[in-house]
């Protein structure tokens, strides 16, 4: 149990310790972004999303079709609907653009001691909480 | 040795950061058919906390299998102390001119460190604004199920159109944010 999750601690590590030293987990680089002010942020999410495109395919083609763990690999699928995925997205980025932290970053920066991380995070566990009581009434 | 050491202390470029990010994506499908994402543990972390008597059916699943994904998350953690602590960056973040104009308009303080104190430091009003805030990032990632992460980057590298919509509706909810309700508070 332990052994199987450690790879996944580890590509953790790389994913927090990038988030910050690129400062992707900054209120300022945040704003920078959303004021179109540098290209720091854009390069980031652009290199990284045209990594992600290549890197499936070579990986597909180099090392075949089946997971280390053994399981086929598949594509993750996101199930159907049009308003949560525009509203959703929509509240989280109100959130994101006030207080500069989306999740991946808030876990970093609780790593780095900071108290107002973890207010952040407690926030986000209520939301999440809210989320998990009002889902059914919400328009798909 | 020195110069390598300068350079992890200084901030990294976004040529090296995006494609590490990126490569999480292929890297996790290989490692277990993984789907880069990190949102999805808020919810673990609510399934794992909920009492037994509150029974939200929403967190009731086994979240021991996803515990590929806890880990992940607390190695994001460690990895935030490795490069906020152990790899800090003496100097402040190295802003463009336009955005240190924006910061003084605004009276924001811009010091060593990555974020302003006039926000994260810890009074009454940053209470409301840092837990509300977070309460925005709980519920928009649950509802939209995915975030940054697992929309921008799994699901457009993945072509998917729901992801899409999400992405342009987690930009239209920050410019929001970032030019009519900051300026609001400064």
């Amino acid at each position: 149990m332990l052994r199987r999750v450690i790879p996944y601690l580890l590509a953790g590590v790389l994913f927090g310790l990038v988030l910050v030293k690129s400062e992707a987990a900054s209120w300022y680089r945040i704003q920078e972004m959303f004021h179109f002010q540098a290209f720091h942020m854009f390069g980031i999410m652009g290199s990284a999303v045209l990594t992600a495109f290549v890197g499936v395919r070579l990986m597909r083609r180099l090392l075949g079709r089946a997971s280390l763990e053994g399981a086929p690999i598949q594509l993750p699928r996101k199930g159907p609907g049009r308003v949560r995925y525009l509203a959703g997205g929509a509240i989280f980025g109100v959130g994101w653009g006030l207080i500069g932290l989306c999740p991946g970053p808030i876990f970093a920066l609780v790593g780095t001691g900071s108290p107002a991380a973890l207010l952040v995070l407690a926030g986000a566990l209520h939301g999440t909480w809210l989320y998990g009581v009002l889902h059914r009434h919400l328009p798909q | 040795m020195q110069l390598l050491l300068d350079w992890l202390h200084g901030p990294w470029p976004w040529y090296v950061a995006g494609p590490l990010i990126g490569a999480m994506v292929p890297l996790l499908l290989w490692l277990g058919s993984r789907s880069f994402g990190i949102s999805q543990n808020l919810e673990h972390l609510c399934a794992i906390t909920q009492p037994q008597r509150v029974g939200v059916d929403f967190f009731l699943y086994d979240w021991k299998n996803h515990s590929w994904s806890l880990a992940f998350a607390g190695g994001a953690v460690l990895g935030g102390f490795g490069g906020g602590v152990l790899l800090a960056n003496p100097e402040p973040v190295a802003l463009s001119a336009a955005t240190r104009e924006l910061l003084a308009r605004w009276g924001v303080g811009h010091s060593a460190g990555l974020a302003p104190v006039e926000l994260y430091g810890l009074g009454w009003r940053n209470l409301l604004l840092l837990v509300g805030s977070g309460i925005l990032v709980g519920f928009g990632t649950r509802y939209a199920s995915g975030c940054t992460s697992g929309h921008a980057i799994t699901g457009l590298s993945t072509l998917q159109p729901q992801s899409l919509l999400a992405v342009l509706g987690i930009f239209a909810g920050g410019l929001a944010a970032a030019h009519l309700l900051l300026p609001l508070l400064f």
